[in-house]
């Protein structure tokens, strides 16, 4: 391990159905506030579903030009306004050589409410009415492109897609970019805005979504009346950035992310194995790279989404990984039973938990938590916020195509 | 169709597209001044399209406002 480059995170984003900004976020996900509601975003009168999490009063002009807004798709938007707040947070630019600044920022699907209205479009009134920009405004690539040319990063820029892990990917793959010395610095995240019609559609015909009508009976992690996850949308950031090139600008450090696991089920298209062996292994190699000990006090941001197959598995995943004791005595909780599950953002927005509950030693709570699953027997932190202190805080993400991916982070 | 009515609805489109302030747009100004790119001008074009209700197919080089009133003008 000592030949890696270390790798630090210098600057944090985000914007989610629970607030605008970092601050407002992590103050509401520690209050146990709940920011799913109705959809309103399009009539769901023949909808099975009803509930997700919006980004309240979303203005893209508060985070970028007009002229930039019309050429964006939601997802972009919220890359951005994400971004924005990391960057100014961290100072990095005009402090990075900027062929070593990058960006990894993964999205689930990309533009899905721009391929869907330039769809309707070509359908209405012909291929010669379908936009120029709905090329560059659908592309799954596009909030990496965006924030490249916004802040002159002139290193790799690319987007992770692997679904519900894209943000983790991003992250992960981020830092082995820092780590063996293809970039200094990393703007690295995710964002989603997929609640659209046909999004919704597919998920609810999936039987992936929660068709409770109650908001507080809806996103229910880890509790034995789980039915299914609620749609949500958002974005996150980290600028991560080499440990040496952060102190030598004095940056403020706010942990170190020293471990990332990356594995696949090579299983099924959505349904995690039922012995969780490949989130086991994620879970593993991010343990290994950061040096875990049973002597750690662990919390772990749980990918926790509500779903029946995901909450058992993810459950196993963390007992085989950490061992049986060790996974009793480890703080865990689902911030999705507040957020709903933002797709491609959410291992974005759960690193920065990870890290702000390792900053802070407080433990947001599994809201919602009230009837214990046999099969879900772990010390998910329900109702309330704890205290802990924490040494190593790990957040997991599954997504379908079976994409597992686990982030680590400690204390500098 | 009167100058006029092209040119204050150019007015109208790339100041509903851009930060453009619509009495900065003139005759004289040019696409590329008011930050109008290739890409934008084939929307500013369709929805030009929409609110004359006639159909531009450009086939020159179009720089300034009063190249394109000109050339709606001449349709």
């Amino acid at each position: 391990m000592a030949e890696w480059r270390r790798v630090v995170v210098t600057g944090m984003g985000a914007i989610s159905p629970v607030g605008k900004g970092l601050e407002e976020n992590w103050n509401n996900l520690v209050a146990g506030v709940n920011g799913i509601d109705n959809i309103t975003l399009f009539d769901t009168t023949d909808y099975k579903a009803k509930l997700d999490g919006e980004v309240k009063d979303f203005n893209p002009r508060d985070y970028m030009e007009k002229s930039d807004v019309l050429k964006t798709d939601r997802y972009a938007q919220f890359a951005i306004a994400a971004a924005s707040e990391a960057v100014q947070m961290s100072g990095i630019v005009g402090n990075v050589d900027p062929e070593r600044f990058a960006v990894y920022f993964g999205t689930g699907i990309g533009g899905m409410a721009t391929f869907t209205k330039e769809h309707n479009t070509l359908l209405k009134r012909g291929p010669s009415r379908v936009s120029p920009f709905f090329v560059p405004m659908m592309i799954a690539n596009m909030s990496s492109g965006l924030l490249s040319i916004r802040y002159n990063a002139q290193g790799p820029a690319m987007p992770a897609v692997t679904a519900c892990a894209s943000g983790s990917n991003a992250i992960g793959e981020a830092m082995r970019l820092i780590r063996h010395g293809y970039a200094n610095a990393v703007i690295a995240g995710g964002s989603e805005a997929a609640i659209s019609e046909c999004g919704v559609a597919g998920f609810i015909n999936m039987q992936a979504l929660s068709t409770a009508t109650d908001k507080n009976e809806a996103s229910l992690p880890f509790d034995k009346r789980r039915s299914g996850f609620v749609i949500a949308e958002g974005g996150a950031a980290l600028i991560l950035e080499e440990y040496e090139h952060a102190k030598r600008r004095n940056a403020t450090i706010f942990a170190e992310l020293v471990g990332y696991g990356s594995t696949s089920d090579a299983y099924h298209i959505t349904a995690p194995r039922a012995d969780a062996e490949g989130a086991r292994r994620a879970m593993s190699q991010a343990l290994k790279e950061a040096g875990y000990t049973d002597s750690d006090s662990v919390y772990i941001n749980a990918h926790g989404t509500g779903t029946p197959l995901n909450d058992k598995a993810e459950t196993l995943a963390i007992k085989h990984s950490l061992g049986e004791d060790a996974a009793r005595r480890a703080a865990i909780s689902s911030t999705k039973s507040m957020t709903g599950h933002m797709l491609g953002a959410a291992g974005a927005i759960e690193a920065i938990v990870a890290i702000k509950a390792l900053e802070s030693g407080i433990i947001p709570p599994t809201i919602n938590l009230l009837e214990r699953d046999e099969e879900c027997d772990l010390d998910y932190t329900a109702n309330k916020a704890g205290k802990k202190d924490i040494t190593l805080s790990l957040s997991n993400s599954l997504g379908f195509g079976g994409h597992n991916a686990t982030l680590a982070f400690r204390r500098v | 169709m009167d100058e006029k009515t092209i040119f204050d609805a150019i007015r109208e489109t790339v100041a509903e597209r851009t930060d453009a302030n619509i009495d900065d747009i003139k005759m004289e100004s040019t696409f590329r001044e008011l930050g109008i790119d290739s890409l934008d001008t084939v929307e500013l074009l369709m929805n030009l399209e929409d609110k004359l209700g006639v159909t531009i197919e450009v086939d020159k080089k179009l720089e300034t406002v009063k190249d394109l009133v000109d050339f709606i003008a001449a349709l």
